[in-house]
């Protein structure tokens, strides 16, 4: 009896969860292997397309015979690197229309034209003409022909399901000079902005774990930036800091700090004299980090401000007894009391913003030494039109990531659940 | 008497004065004021001579009248030394100057003995000080996208600090970018096709998670264990691994450029996280109650309608709320799945503005409003809700 309850309840079990798993696995979980698949492949943008034989049909009057009319077919190929072979065509004629001197690869049989176009290489182009003539010798109606389509078939490989194989994309990703370079900015830009936003975020918890008069309101236009869609941030940004008509510039020269704009977001370098020291800033990659410290420091404020919220009370008011300051309260209770929560928040933050692309894609495109790997997957399958290179870049990334998972779950998995 | 408690209070609390009244000039040159002297070190020991004035009257005097007269000399000084400015500005100054005094009220030399006082004098300047900076830092950008979808091309290259809104003009004239944005840009279009594929994802991940979701919280079966680690690591995947074989089969299908293709996408990546948050909530859930559910003869149909979907509403919406939110605010699926301005979704309406380099900026404002506020609104209204939603599902961003 409970063996049958037991195998009900797998079953049911099962059919519950079939949809969503099916779902997750067709449009998650596959794609990440089809990358594999693909990076070894020699894949462009154009040849993504179906190879597939394609027709166009023109109807022409011919001059002084309307008991005639010509068909052109335009025939092509619609692949430009890809072979399509056994071409079957296929039109239908009105009754009592019949073709005249019709060409050799085609018969004409029951009111319709089959043809055998055999092998067309790739970007193949023909012009096909019919001429048609009504048996009875009155005048053809042009609609009625026109309003039947030709049918077309071939066989092509399809260039994603060969089984041609190239190490020239991971070469390339390797080889190419910049890549050690794209690994250190897309670094920067992790670290940075994982440390600025969970510092920022501590601030704020702080904050609002005191009382005062609008916390309540404060509380919730801290979470604005979180929330709102990246598009209009980003834009709403890059408006802020344009040089020429941007109010941040305007008003930095309002006041003379400076004498002339900066170009936040398109400048690579800035020279900085800081104490005698000559520094080289990243600028524009300085501030994608500030706006993602803006955007992401919500997040780490909201998970820090419930763990702050459960620290007890009584080991404040025990430390106020022994005689303790803010700063000593802070260091010695409220830090030991949230480390877990910051480093489970530093590891989940560091793939997050490891795998960014939106934010700064929006902000600079990549340009202006902002380029990583996520905006490296972009440019080279869809600006560079390289699907292949474009996966190769993709499976480091994954790669890169089963790392940090791995770090992650080892150091801190089993914390996890308790947040 | 300490003396260093005392300079700490003089030294913090004259920064913060000027920091704030820094802060108020910078306001007011935002609209329109010229004003092009910060002044820095003037205003800096006007604020010490208030602050110390301030301590030694001590309680000599009535706070109300201290705090006012004290005020009233700093303004007037302020005044003298600074660029002339009209009444309003200078009535600004008083306010802050009255408001600092009676931040005060408590400090005089007895105060000033206490243990630890100058950690909690930092402090407490320090987060009054955060307070205004993190609310000007916030909602500056969110401002700035308001005022200038309200303005012409013209007012706004003539002098990009001015960012006041004149409704006293053509009320036509103020709103010309949103008309312009909805009759030669289409945002209707937009916005309707925004709302369906928000609300459809919301509809379709919460038919596709309840059931899943109460399968692993509630039944036993092969690979329980495993399922439930495996989603929170696919969760963790990016979209942009993703994009090139998603793109790839979309196009072969003919899936691109279509509502059904983004539907299914953005179905399929928030799957994961709304199956881990109810399945969670669910198991809260006291299992008596399913049991007495069974004994009436339910089958799992009846007992996930009848009694987990009823007791676990709030969780349902939270997630709900976090499903639409991502969603709406969704654009690399966006960006690359679509390129034909009649399937567009908000973002990448917004997107495709800015690749015409003549299309003025206000109308991109008025479009980023536009895709803003009802997300915003939505957020304040539910806000219970969606703070829920968003710290159990934030370990995505």
């Amino acid at each position: 009896m409970t063996d049958t309850l037991s195998k009900i309840e797998k079953r049911t079990a099962y059919t519950l969860l079939l949809p969503a798993v099916f779902l997750v696995f067709a449009i998650v979980l596959f794609p990440i292997f089809a990358n594999i698949w693909i990076s070894f492949k020699e894949v462009q943008l154009k040849d993504i397309r179906i190879p597939e034989p394609r027709v166009k049909k023109i109807v022409k009057t011919i001059s002084e015979d309307n008991t005639k009319l010509k068909i052109v077919y335009r025939l092509r190929n619609s692949s430009l690197i890809e072979n399509i072979d056994n071409i079957k065509f296929l039109d239908k004629l009105p009754t009592n229309i019949e073709p005249i001197d019709l060409d050799s690869r085609c018969t004409f049989r029951s009111k319709k034209i089959q043809c055998d176009f055999g092998n067309w290489e790739a970007k193949y182009r023909e012009n096909f003409e019919i001429v048609v003539q009504n048996v009875n010798k009155v005048k053809i109606d042009k609609n009625s022909i026109k309003s039947q389509k030709p049918k077309l078939s071939g066989d092509a490989d399809n260039i994603l399901l060969t089984t041609k194989f190239t190490l020239k994309n991971f070469k390339q990703v390797f080889n190419e000079n910049e890549f050690l370079d794209l690994l250190l900015t897309t670094f920067y830009f992790t670290f940075f902005g994982t440390v600025g936003a969970i510092i920022f975020g501590m601030f704020a918890a702080q904050l609002v774990n005191q009382k005062f008069y609008g916390r309540t309101f404060m509380r919730s236009i801290l979470l604005f930036p979180y929330v709102g869609p990246v598009v209009a941030l980003a834009y709403t940004w890059t408006l802020l800091l344009d040089p020429n008509s941007g109010t941040l510039n305007a008003l930095l020269i309002n006041f003379g700090v400076l004498d002339k704009p900066i170009n936040l977001l398109g400048q690579k370098y800035i020279e900085l004299n800081f104490m005698g020291f000559d520094i080289k800033l990243r600028l524009a990659l300085t501030t994608v980090i500030m706006f993602e410290i803006w955007r992401y420091f919500p997040l780490a404020f909201l998970f820090i401000l419930a763990r702050l919220q459960a620290v007890p009370k009584d080991l404040y008011e025990a430390a106020e007894v022994d005689g303790a300051g803010p700063l000593r309260k802070f260091v010695n209770i409220t830090l030991p009391q949230i480390t877990a929560i910051l480093s489970i928040l530093f590891m989940i933050r560091f793939i997050w913003n490891f795998n960014k692309f939106e934010d700064i894609f929006l902000l600079t495109g990549g340009a202006s030494g902002t380029r990583t790997l996520p905006i490296n997957v972009y440019q080279q399958g869809f600006a560079v039109s390289n699907i292949g290179m474009g996966s190769a870049v993709s499976i480091v990334i994954v790669v890169l990531l089963i790392i940090f998972m791995i770090v992650y779950f080892k150091l801190i998995g089993k914390r996890a659940n308790e947040i | 008497m300490k003396y260093k408690p005392l300079l700490i209070y003089l030294f913090i609390s004259s920064v913060f004065l000027t920091l704030i009244s820094s802060i108020w000039k910078i306001m007011a040159t935002l609209q329109g004021l010229k004003l092009t002297e910060i002044n820095l070190n003037m205003n800096f020991i006007l604020a010490l001579l208030l602050s110390l004035s301030f301590i030694l009257i001590g309680k000599k005097i009535n706070h109300q009248m201290k705090i006012l007269t004290l005020s009233l000399f700093f303004t007037f000084s302020y005044i003298l030394i600074n660029e002339s400015a009209p009444i309003w500005y200078d009535i600004g100054i008083f306010l802050i100057t009255l408001f600092f005094t009676n931040r005060l009220k408590n400090y005089d030399t007895n105060l000033l003995k206490e243990d630890f006082i100058s950690e909690k004098i930092f402090f407490d300047f320090l987060s009054l000080f955060a307070i205004v900076f993190f609310a000007f830092v916030i909602l500056f950008p969110f401002y700035l996208m308001f005022v200038t979808s309200f303005k012409t091309q013209a007012a706004l290259l003539f002098n990009p600090l001015d960012l006041s809104i004149n409704f006293a003009n053509n009320l036509a004239e103020v709103f010309k970018s949103y008309f312009i944005i909805f009759k030669t840009y289409d945002f209707g279009r937009y916005i309707y096709t925004s709302s369906i594929v928000s609300i459809g994802t919301v509809i379709i991940t919460l038919i596709f998670a309840i059931p899943a979701a109460y399968a692993v919280a509630r039944l036993n079966f092969f690979g329980k264990t495993f399922l439930s680690t495996s989603i929170l690591v696919i969760y963790m995947f990016p979209a942009i691994v993703l994009v090139i074989p998603l793109y790839t089969v979309f196009s072969q299908l003919g899936l691109r450029n279509s509502i059904e293709g983004l539907l299914i996408v953005y179905t399929a990546t928030t799957l994961p996280v709304a199956i881990y948050m109810l399945q969670g909530y669910f198991k809260s859930i006291p299992k008596e109650i399913e049991d007495a559910g069974l004994m009436d003869g339910q089958n799992w149909f009846g007992i996930i309608i009848k009694i987990i979907i009823p007791l676990s509403l709030p969780a349902i919406a939270s997630v709900a709320l976090y499903v639409f939110m991502i969603a709406w605010n969704e654009f690399l699926f966006s960006l690359m799945f679509l390129d034909n301005p009649k399937s567009f979704t908000l973002s990448r309406a917004i997107n495709h503005l800015t690749g015409d380099a003549e299309t003025p900026r206000q109308y991109l404002m008025a479009g980023s409003v536009i895709v803003t506020l009802p997300i915003l609104l939505i957020f304040v209204y539910f806000e219970k809700y969606l703070v829920s939603g968003l710290t159990a599902g934030s370990v995505k961003g």
